[in-house]
């Protein structure tokens, strides 16, 4: 059984780490929209996996955080991506596996996945 | 919704929305009545009687992007369809607490669901709240307290990766415990 003593373990192994996150300037932001229309639509475990994967593959530059209805609710689980050069890019209909991509192909390599976008889901 | 803890995320937000600091969400199964009560209750900014008296109107919500608000409607809803009950309270200032009361033998019961994913969603997002869950089964419970955690943490945020794993492992593993204990 877990107990709470385990996470002083956790805090000794982060405390180091944590001044590293500090340091990082350009940061890109990833925003999942939380309301009642993308919770209903299964935001919960694309957010989840968005923090997974970030944690996973230790995207210091990246934070993961929520927003409520953004008025598109027909396109929920909607995911903006924030870029440092001042890009928004809107993603619609999202699902955990397509949010492993979208980590691996625009948050890491900086390509936009442009087949999850609002552009060519919206037509 | 599909499950009880999605309408748990959900309500929540409106807390977060409130400026909440502290965020009490219990869950209180009772073998005896068969009831599953859910109570979400927050030190936000709080509401004006007209306001509590709306907000279970669908067509009330305080954002501007749509006209409807479908949160507490829906809450509501998903418990009375059991034959439970629903209350809302709340005071300008001081803080709201919902509570939906569940019948949970009904055929239109939902399963609780993920409460560790809510949870883990919850404090990734909300760092700076702190948030106190609490499961009972009968006088059986457990509490995962992130004031607690925090003062263990000494500054290392809450929404570090092996932090929320380690809450979402918790919850897991003390609700397995709560539930196999109520089958013997």
């Amino acid at each position: 059984m877990k107990s709470l003593a385990e996470l002083q373990a956790i805090r000794d192994k982060m405390k180091g780490a944590i001044n590293m996150r500090e340091e990082n300037g350009d940061k890109i932001r990833v925003v999942v929209g939380m309301a009642t229309c993308g919770i209903a639509a299964g935001a919960r475990p694309v957010l989840n996996k968005f923090t997974e994967e970030v944690a996973k593959r230790n995207l210091l530059n990246v934070s993961v955080t929520q927003t409520g209805c953004i008025g598109i609710c027909q396109y929920e689980p909607v995911v903006e991506v924030f870029t440092p050069d001042g890009k928004k890019t809107t993603y619609v209909k999202m699902t955990p596996e397509k949010a492993v991509k979208v980590v691996a192909d625009h948050l890491v390599n900086g390509n936009v996945v442009s087949e999850y976008t609002i552009g060519s889901v919206a037509k | 919704m599909p499950e009880v803890s999605l309408n748990v995320l959900d309500i929540v937000q409106n807390s977060v929305k409130a400026n909440a600091s502290l965020i009490e969400i219990t869950i209180l199964k009772n073998t005896q009545t068969k009831t599953l009560s859910v109570s979400i209750k927050d030190n936000g900014c709080g509401m004006t009687d007209e306001q509590v008296s709306r907000v279970i109107d669908p067509f009330y919500t305080t954002r501007t992007t749509r006209k409807v608000g479908l949160g507490v409607p829906f809450f509501k809803l998903s418990a009375e369809l059991t034959g439970g009950s629903f209350s809302i309270e709340s005071k300008v200032n001081v803080g709201t607490t919902v509570c939906a009361v569940y019948c949970y033998e009904h055929i239109d019961m939902m399963p609780l669901g993920d409460m560790a994913a809510t949870m883990v969603s919850l404090v990734s997002v909300n760092p700076s709240i702190d948030f106190c869950y609490t499961y009972a089964v009968d006088d059986r419970s457990f509490t995962l307290d992130t004031r607690e955690v925090r003062t263990i943490l000494e500054g290392v945020p809450l929404n570090e990766p092996p932090v929320l794993s380690f809450i979402s492992d918790f919850i897991k593993e003390n609700e397995a415990e709560l539930l196999k204990e109520n089958e013997e």
